[in-house]
C-alpha cells in the first residue's frame, strides 16, 4: 500500500495531464484545471516542509550550541520579523513588509548575485587558458560577446557589436538548440518512465 | 526619515556581503544568515497571499468548495515528512506532484523544445537574398549573414550527433561529433560572456546605489 498507491496516483495524474493535450474537452480539460490548482496548493505545502526543516535545523543548533550558533539566532529572528510583518500588516505597498523587502531582502539578493561577478572573473581566468582548440573557441566566443556589448567594442571596430550579435543569433543558437533538443528527449523518456512506474527513485529510492 | 533609515540598512547590508571579497568574516556570515531567514519568510508570506489564500482558503472556507479538502489533506501529508514515523505519508502528495509535472512537461517539452526547434531548423539551406547582398557588397557582415543558416543547420545536426552516445565517436561520426563540440563550446562561451555581463551589470547597480543613494558622491 505504501508503494502501490503512490504509483497509481502518479499514473493517474500523469495520464490526465497527457490526455488533456489530445482531448481538450470535458472531462479532461476540467480535470487538468483542477489538477493544476491542486498542484499549486501542494507545492506550497512542499515549501512549508522546506521551511519547517530549515527552522528545525537552526532550532537544534540553538540547543546544541556548536561554533557560530548565534548566527542561527540571526536567521530565526530575520525569519520571524519578516513573517510576522507580512502576516499581521499585509504585503501592500507602504507596509513594514514592503519596507523590509526593499531595504533588506532586495539589496542583499542583488549583492549576492553581484558578488558572483568576482568569482566568475576568477573562474574565467582558469577557464580561459586556451590549452585546447575547444577552450580557444570558448575563449574567443566569450570575449567577442563581452567586448561587443560594451562601448569599447564599438570603439575598437564598429562592426564588433554586429559580430557579437551574429555569434549570439547563429552559432550560439545552434549549440543551444542541440542542447534543448537533447534535454527535451531526455525529459520525454524520463517522464514516460515515471508515469509508467518504471522509474521509482522519487519514492525514497525503493 | 524612514527612507534614510532604509538606505542606511541597505547600504550596511550591501557592505557586509561585499566584505566576503576580503575573506569569510562575521559580517558576511551575519548578512548571509539574515538573507536566508528573510528570503524564507518572504516566499512563505508571498505564497500564502498569492497561492494559498485565493486557491485554497477562500474557495474552501468562504465558498464551500469542499473538493479542495483533497489537496489540503495531501499538503498536510507532505508536511508529515518532518516526522520520521509517519514520513511515508508524504509519498502520496509527492507522487501527485511528480506525476502531474511529468505528464505536463512530457508534452510541452516535446512540443516547444523538440518539435518546434526541429521545425525552426528545417529551413532552406541557401538564402538567395543574403548571397546577393554578399556579391553586391562584399564584407565581413554580409559574409556572416550569407553563411548564417548553413551554420545553424550544421551546428544543430552535429550538436545532436555529439549527444548520441549509442555509437562510438570514431571515423566520420566522430569527426561530426567533434564539429558538434565546437558549436557547443561557442554556445557555452557566448552564454558565459552573457552571464558575466549580467553579473557586472548587477554589481554596477549596487556600486551606484552606494555612491549615489547612500554617499551622494556621484
Amino acid at each position: 500500500m505504501k508503494k502501490q498507491i503512490p504509483l497509481i496516483i502518479t499514473f493517474i495524474a500523469g495520464m490526465v495531464m497527457v490526455l488533456q493535450f489530445f482531448i481538450p474537452h470535458r472531462p479532461f480539460s476540467d480535470l487538468q484545471q483542477l489538477f493544476n490548482s491542486w498542484f499549486l496548493i501542494i507545492t506550497v505545502f512542499a515549501m512549508i516542509l522546506g521551511l519547517g526543516n530549515l527552522l528545525k535545523v537552526h532550532t537544534k543548533r540553538l540547543q546544541r550550541k556548536p561554533k557560530g550558533w548565534w548566527y542561527s539566532i540571526v536567521l530565526l529572528a530575520g525569519f520571524a520579523i519578516m513573517f510576522i510583518a507580512g502576516m499581521v500588516w499585509g504585503i501592500e505597498r507602504g507596509t513594514f513588509f514592503d519596507f523590509l523587502f526593499w531595504n533588506v531582502h532586495l539589496p542583499m539578493s542583488s549583492m549576492m548575485f553581484a558578488l558572483l561577478a568576482f568569482f566568475v572573473a576568477s573562474a574565467s581566468y582558469r577557464a580561459f587558458r586556451a590549452r585546447t582548440p575547444e577552450a580557444t573557441l570558448l575563449l574567443i566566443s566569450a570575449i567577442l560577446v563581452m567586448i561587443g556589448r560594451v562601448p569599447l567594442g564599438n570603439y575598437i571596430w564598429d562592426k564588433l557589436p554586429l559580430v557579437s550579435d551574429w555569434i549570439m543569433s547563429y552559432p550560439n543558437m545552434a549549440g543551444q538548440r542541440a542542447i534543448m533538443i537533447g534535454i527535451a528527449l531526455g525529459i520525454v523518456s524520463t517522464s514516460l518512465r515515471i508515469i509508467l512506474g518504471i522509474e521509482r527513485t522519487y519514492l525514497s529510492g525503493k | 526619515m524612514i527612507e534614510t533609515l532604509g538606505i542606511w540598512i541597505a547600504a550596511l547590508l550591501t557592505l557586509c556581503i561585499l566584505s566576503f571579497l576580503y575573506k569569510d568574516n562575521p559580517f558576511y556570515k551575519f548578512a548571509e544568515h539574515l538573507f536566508v531567514g528573510v528570503s524564507a519568510a518572504y516566499w512563505a508570506v508571498y505564497s500564502y497571499f498569492n497561492i494559498l489564500l485565493p486557491n485554497l482558503i477562500q474557495p474552501l472556507f468562504g465558498q464551500g468548495q469542499f473538493l479542495l479538502i483533497i489537496p489540503l489533506v495531501l499538503g498536510i501529508m507532505m508536511i508529515m515528512r518532518l516526522f520520521p514515523k509517519v514520513g511515508w505519508m508524504s509519498r502520496w502528495p509527492l507522487a501527485f506532484i511528480v506525476g502531474s509535472y511529468s505528464g505536463y512537461h512530457l508534452i510541452t517539452y516535446l512540443q516547444s523544445n523538440a518539435v518546434e526547434q526541429v521545425r525552426a531548423t528545417l529551413v532552406p539551406f541557401v538564402q538567395i537574398e543574403s548571397w546577393k547582398n554578399l556579391f553586391t557588397g562584399p564584407g565581413v557582415i554580409t559574409f556572416l549573414n550569407a553563411i548564417a543558416i548553413p551554420v545553424v543547420i550544421v551546428g544543430v545536426i552535429t550538436g545532436i550527433i555529439y549527444f548520441f552516445f549509442s555509437k562510438e565517436h570514431k571515423g566520420v561520426f566522430g569527426g561530426l561529433a567533434r564539429i558538434g563540440v565546437w558549436f557547443l563550446m561557442i554556445a557555452f562561451g557566448a552564454s558565459f560572456g552573457y552571464t558575466v555581463m549580467a553579473r557586472i551589470s548587477l554589481l554596477i547597480g549596487r556600486m551606484y546605489f552606494l555612491l549615489h543613494n547612500w554617499l551622494h558622491l556621484i
